[in-house]
């Protein structure tokens, strides 16, 4: 089982019309396995820039400038992505500057490769640390409302916020060990 | 060697619209020696960040020139970036690096510019393939001039004398840098969107 969503799942496609509704224009990514339909999607899409962005921290400066220039972005990212954000983050205390993340788990429920597990298990404690207000979807009928209250809350009120899709979502990669 | 608040002064004299933002230490203390407003975002954080938050800027505002000034220890933490603006390719953006092969701000400490690494080569091994060493002010008159005309994306190399300059600090809370450049930009809708 790879940590992708099944084909059946519909919350990747929601997330796409989400992201679309609530006005995004770039979307900045590391590419993670369980954001790949998604990626795809917005690839797709003349109206959204997606930026593949070298290490995370450079996502979180780019929505920096987007806010600065009128332009709502979101951050696509694993949980492993999230230590290299931390003192960019300060980017959004410093000016109030809505960041809104969508974070893929690893490391987290039925986790088959013990280096995932660390930053995997840091991942909601470094964020808050940074302000960041976290909510976690870990059935896949959570993902929409959930990531749509990350929306609201960095755009509405000015600050980092993010939903973790839990590993119970996307299924734990086990590299053909199913056992 | 080239004067740094020489440079910044030539390079936003007649600036038009032109959008500045400039990394935490001297590049910040310099674009607000030269005149501090809200076409220019001077950091005081997000060491790194630079090149990228001109990006998405110059991203969101196509229309409008956008100058990055970094220091040489900040364009060294952020050289991937050089490869993400080079891939995204904004016309609008031009990035330039005042390097004194030192850290200013802790103590003079050397960069790896004092020992032989190149940023105009790695930004051109990144994909930016329009660069330009920076000898004289007429050489900062001509990247202005490409800046404003958006032939970019744009690289431009300074190597400037270490010698410190006053400080001059700009407004230090963050949401006003932020606040009066969106409003600048997007009116007063800025703060109600």
């Amino acid at each position: 089982m790879e940590s992708a969503p099944n084909a059946q799942a519909t919350w990747p496609d929601d997330l796409y019309d989400l992201l679309k509704r609530h006005g995004i224009r770039q979307v900045a990514l590391v590419p993670d396995a369980g954001h790949a339909r998604l990626i795809r999607r917005c690839e797709a899409d003349n109206d959204l820039r997606v930026v593949t962005v070298t290490t995370e921290e450079e996502g979180v400066a780019l929505m920096q400038g987007a806010w600065l220039g009128g332009q709502k972005a979101v951050l696509l990212m694993q949980s492993s992505g999230v230590g290299n954000c931390i003192n960019m983050l300060s980017l959004s205390a410093i000016h109030r500057c809505p960041m809104p993340m969508i974070v893929t788990m690893r490391g987290d429920f039925g986790e088959f490769n013990p280096a995932q597990v660390p930053m995997g298990q840091a991942t909601q404690a470094v964020l808050e640390a940074m302000g960041t207000i976290v909510h976690r979807a870990d059935r896949a009928e959570d993902v929409i409302p959930t990531a749509e209250a990350t929306l609201k809350l960095a755009f509405n009120t000015f600050r980092p916020a993010a939903t973790l899709i839990g590993q119970r979502v996307l299924g734990a990669k086990t590299f053909g060990k199913d056992d | 060697m080239l004067d740094r608040r020489e440079i910044c002064a030539e390079v936003l004299r007649d600036r038009g619209p032109m959008l500045c933002v400039a990394s935490l230490g001297a590049a910040a203390w310099d674009i607000t020696a030269i005149g501090d407003g809200p076409q220019n975002l001077p950091l005081w954080g997000g060491m790194g960040g630079a090149a990228m938050i001109g990006l998405g800027l110059a991203l969101a505002q196509p229309e409008v020139p956008v100058l990055v000034i970094a220091g040489d220890g900040e364009m060294l933490m952020a050289v991937g970036s050089l490869a993400t603006i080079a891939h995204q390719a904004p016309r609008n953006l031009a990035v330039l690096v005042l390097d004194n092969e030192h850290y200013g701000e802790t103590g003079m400490q050397a960069t790896a510019t004092r020992h032989g690494t190149d940023l105009l080569v790695m930004a051109q091994g990144a994909g930016i393939s329009r660069t330009r060493r920076i000898a004289s002010l007429d050489d900062v008159r001509a990247l202005r001039a490409e800046a404003l005309a958006m032939q970019g994306p744009l690289f431009a190399l300074a190597k400037i004398d270490p010698a410190p300059k006053p400080l001059v600090l700009p407004p230090r809370e963050g949401a006003l840098l932020q606040a009066r450049m969106r409003e600048h930009l997007l009116g007063p809708s800025a703060h109600t969107a």
